[in-house]
């Protein structure tokens, strides 16, 4: 029984073998394709590969959309995307394993130890874009009570915020940790029935802001400009005290609001003496909170690919682009 | 024969000695309750958010001293460097091989049907026919949901991961199997490389290792080595001390004597390691993303960004399909490992020969082909499957989420004031010494002094990391994941183990809940629970409890048809049955269900740092993100491990001397 077993298992197999083979006689060959990709890279070797972080949102991914699109088709480059944390992100600047960031938001310990200390890195200017750090509430809560926008009636609502995690006190939601937020002693020093409670990421800070609107529960936190989000839930900012220079100096006593925020592009010492065409583009990349909020949208709404919303943007904007390429 | 005879521990219990300790340790328990009420909010050890302790501060030094001779000691530039050249290298080589094109090809060397292929012959030949069956279906399915490419890389990733972690955890295990005291040297170490969270050591890694494949790769080994070296250590303990005594007598050396008693009879437990170490490499599938690493976990973490359920839910569902394969084609192999060691059949042989000529003819003329050709070699199709998995993904999940949430809501109110925040408040508000105090005399009276000492390191270490307070709260939620955990084991466990069909039906299931990687469920959880500590609970109970599940299902199914025959006999109903005889029965492996399942809630906890739960994960992964609480972060992973050392010693003494003491009972 075995044997004959075998047997037909070795005819089903044999069969199978020879309408592999026939099958194979069809369809197009490998290397024909193969080519074009092949010379695309060789033929550009005043640019070479440029080595691009990218930081883990939205905003960020658009940016890198952008440039590494036109570094690909209208210079040459052999663009390797790294998608990094911030922190490692820099710390590839000390390895050489990373050339530029297109999107830092600030980041003083960083700037002082790979800038400063270690002259690995350098500014490479603004990216027009203006980060905006605040508190926000959801748009109903805004509507219905307009003036939950201004911090000193929050302890009229303090109570509305209350949940499991927040004990006695109102819930304030801070988000990743990636940011130094300074909002348990804002609510300290400005005497507000608040608790922080760290929701540890983006993506839980959002589902709650999202889950706030549609199921109008009272949802108050620590968010950002330019983020994709905002075209979903507009979030409106709670105004604190206006920031003055140095009123957030002492981490302890501070009851300001957060400076705007300069968004800004870094690059490595390596890479800006290169003379990679690459670094131009960098040093020369920048565009609106608008701009980017649009390929964000293409991005994160339309779910595009990078590249198909790099294209239509780049498309679109011919002059924009045609200045980052000069000088 | 009653069925009281058959479940001795429900006797009135007799006065013996280890009895008494059960009741000690109760004393202890109540004792500590009292004081923590009584002194509460004394010696609490607080510790804000941004505050930093002298020890985390020169933490973040340390870390920062060697970032600054990274450079300058050539020795260690060296050997670093070559590691990583040479673990590069052999990457780069499978992904050359399967998943990526190279500087001279646009697409790798083995297209599709050529890899469908190669892993259907492997599996017909080391593990069964079915399986191979099967292997084909799910690695056809990965291209059907257009994610072939992605697949590819993360196969070849874990591979060169499992390799090198075999490579290295076999005959380190070897070693611990024959010298025990090699294995107490090395155990502790162990235990850091599986309860440190992985988000500590990321960022050191890059720096030695630079970001690209060797960063991963070692990320999955530090996590993947260590089941492959305990179980192959387990395996060579199992062999029966006369066998290897005998081979010796008759004039064999400890070399031919461990060659060609002591491995061969282990094989099979090892092949069950080999099983472990490709899990324990998947697992690592998303954190090696967060440096880079390409593949499905690269998918899920992209997806996080804009909240895209359906798009990491298809790479989570990738990750699973591709753990099932790998799962159940090396049981199946372990199994025939086990049959060919019993029996040795002549006939079987020649059957096996046959095929196996025509199998791997088949399998050269499809990787010719898909090396020719474009069909064969780039899946086909636009991953039409994918695209509706992700559409059903995000309606189901917004479906729920709309009619769901006033429940969910409900049961997160009810869970959190009803029992984690008595419990927290407990625990965090009570003096460190009572707790402490607690904890050590427990211990004592479970294994005396070594235990006792144990206690003592691990609370100690707490104390010095600063981070008492929230290791409290860790603690505390911690026990609440464990407790259901425990609850959903014992009840679907039993359920699992008395019935095959639904063992059938749930098993891939719980496959998917011990493989789905936490950040493709983590946003419609919060969706559901809100951003709370029992959305970490809830999480951790999606990935421990198929542990717990599975360990009291096989121990119910393990207890002997005998005894269960004979209690329906005796006229036992159904309820009589599980209560008195099957549970009882399964003692042992309830207790070890229980263990792992407080472990595999532990290895939640940074998961539960980004979703609300604040303690100890929360730290870990801000001493990620941030330069100034690296520091912090570390001291934060090392109160994890602590609280995992204690935990696991604690339930060990606990099962052990319930064995002794049933035993003891029953004789």
């Amino acid at each position: 029984m075995v044997r004959k077993g075998a047997k037909r298992t070795s005819l089903v197999l044999l069969i199978a073998a020879a309408s592999l083979v026939l099958a194979a006689c069809g369809g197009a060959k490998v290397s024909s394709t193969s080519s074009a990709a092949a010379s695309s890279s060789t033929s550009t070797p005043a640019c070479g590969t440029f080595n691009l972080a990218v930081n883990p949102w939205v905003g960020y991914e658009a940016d890198a959309a952008v440039v590494a699109y036109v570094a690909q088709t209208k210079l040459g480059c052999n663009v390797v995307k790294k998608n990094l944390s911030e922190e490692i992100s820099w710390q590839g600047f000390a390895t050489g394993e990373v050339d530029a960031i297109l999107e830092n938001w600030g980041h003083a310990d960083l700037t002082k130890k790979y800038i400063t200390e270690q002259k690995v890195a350098q500014d490479a200017g603004p990216t027009g874009n203006q980060g905006i750090i605040g508190w926000y509430v959801d748009p109903w809560l805004a509507q219905k009570y307009p003036d939950i926008l201004d911090y000193k009636n929050l302890n009229k609502y303090a109570s509305m915020f209350k949940t499991s995690e927040s004990g006695s006190k109102g819930a304030f939601l801070d988000g990743d940790p990636s940011y130094v937020t300074n909002d348990e002693a804002i609510i300290k020093n400005l005497g507000l029935n608040f608790k922080v409670v760290y929701t540890g990421s983006e993506a839980a800070l959002i589902t709650a802001f999202r889950n706030g609107e549609t199921q109008k529960k009272p949802v108050i936190g620590y968010f950002y400009e330019p983020q994709w989000f905002l075209s979903e839930v507009p979030l409106k900012h709670v105004a604190l005290p206006p920031y003055t220079p140095g009123c957030d100096a002492d981490p302890k006593t501070v009851a300001c609001d957060y400076p705007p925020y300069p968004l800004n592009k870094v690059v490595s010492t390596k890479f800006a003496t290169s003379g990679s065409p690459a670094y131009n583009l960098v040093k020369n990349f920048n565009w609106t909170n608008d701009d980017q909020n649009e390929v964000a949208k293409y991005i994160a709404q339309d779910k595009m690919t990078d590249d198909q919303a790099a294209k239509k943007w780049v498309d679109a904007n011919p002059d924009k682009v045609a200045a980052w390429l000069a000088g | 024969m009653t069925s009281a005879t058959l479940a001795p521990e429900k006797l009135a219990t007799p006065k013996t000695p280890k009895s008494l300790l059960g009741r000690k340790n109760a004393i202890v328990g109540i004792g500590w309750f009292i004081l923590a009420i009584l002194l509460k909010g004394r010696s609490t050890l607080p510790l804000n958010r941004s505050s930093l302790t002298s020890v985390q501060e020169s933490l973040t030094n340390l870390s920062d001293a060697i970032d600054r001779n990274r450079n300058s000691n050539p020795f260690f530039l060296n050997v670093i460097n070559k590691i990583r050249s040479s673990i590069n290298a052999f990457v780069n080589l499978l992904q050359d091989a399967i998943s990526q094109g190279s500087a001279t090809r646009a697409v790798p060397q083995i297209g599709w049907l050529g890899v469908v292929a190669v892993i259907g012959l492997a599996v017909a030949v080391f593990a069964s026919a079915r399986a191979a069956l099967l292997a084909v279906v799910g690695f056809v399915t990965l291209g059907l949901l257009g994610l072939w490419q992605e697949s590819m890389d993360t196969l070849a990733l874990t591979l060169a991961a499992v390799v090198l972690a075999l490579l290295i955890g076999i005959p380190l295990g070897v070693l611990a199997g024959l010298y025990p005291r090699f294995e107490k040297l090395i155990t502790p170490i162990l235990d850091f490389a599986q309860v440190m969270p992985t988000f500590v050591y990321l960022t050191p890694v890059t720096l030695f290792f630079l970001i690209g494949p060797a960063s991963a790769t070692i990320v999955t080994l530090i996590y993947a080595i260590p089941p492959a070296l305990r179980i192959t250590t387990v395996a060579i303990r199992g062999v029966p001390w006369s066998t290897v005594e005998a081979a010796v007598s008759m004039g064999s050396t400890r070399w031919q004597a461990l060659r060609k008693v002591q491995l061969p009879q282990a094989k099979r437990t090892i092949v069950v390691g080999i099983n472990q170490t490709i899990m324990a490499a998947l697992a690592m599938v998303t954190i090696a993303a967060l440096i880079d690493a390409p593949g499905l976990g690269l998918v899920v973490v992209k997806a996080l960004e804009t909240l895209d359920v359906g798009r990491s839910f298809k790479a989570g569902l990738a990750i699973v399909i591709m753990a099932v394969v790998l799962d159940r084609s090396t049981t199946a192999a372990a199994e025939r490992v086990q049959k060919d060691s019993m029996q040795q059949q002549t006939t079987a042989q020649k059957f096996g020969v046959a095929s196996k000529w025509i199998g791997l003819l088949l399998t050269l003329v499809a990787i010719y082909i898909s090396n020719i050709y474009l069909w064969a070699s780039q899946f086909p199709g636009s991953g039409i499957l994918g695209l509706k998995v992700a559409s059903i993904a995000d309606s189901s999940t917004g479906w729920i989420q709309l009619h769901l949430v006033n429940v969910t809501n409900g049961i997160t109110d009810l869970f959190s004031y009803g029992l984690l925040n008595p419990i927290q408040s407990l625990l965090v508000n009570a003096p460190w010494y009572t707790t402490a105090a607690a904890i050590f005399v427990i211990g004592y009276l479970l294994k005396g002094f070594r235990l006792a000492l144990i206690v003592v390191v691990c609370v100690a270490t707490i104390l010095i990391s600063g981070l008492w307070s929230d290791s409290m709260v860790t603690l505390a939620s911690t026990l609440v994941a464990a407790l259901i955990t425990v609850v959903l084991g014992i009840v679907v466990g039993t359920w699992v183990g008395r019935s095959l069909p639904v063992d059938r039906v749930l098993r891939p299931i719980l496959d998917a809940g011990q493989v789905m990687p936490a950040f493709v469920y983590l946003v419609p959880f919060l969706g559901l629970f809100g951003a709370t500590r029992f959305t970490a609970i809830m999480a951790a109970v999606v990935y421990a409890s198929p542990a717990a599940i599975k360990l009291v299902a096989d121990g119910v199914r393990g207890v002997p048809e005998s005894i269960t025959e004979a209690a329906i006999s005796a006229g036992s109903n159904t309820w009589q049955l599980i209560t008195k005889v099957q549970l009882p029965s399964a003692r042992r492996a309830i207790a070890l269900a229980i263990n792992q399942g407080l472990i595999y809630v532990l290895a939640m906890v940074v998961v539960g740092g980004l979703v609300g739960a604040g303690g100890l994960g929360y730290l870990v992964v801000a001493g990620f993100s941030q330069e100034n609480l690296k520091g912090k972060g570390l001291a934060a992973g090392v109160a994890i491990v602590m609280l995992g050392i204690l935990i696991d010693r604690i339930t060990q003494a606990i099962a052990d001397r319930r064995d002794v003491h049933a035993k003891a009972v029953a004789t």
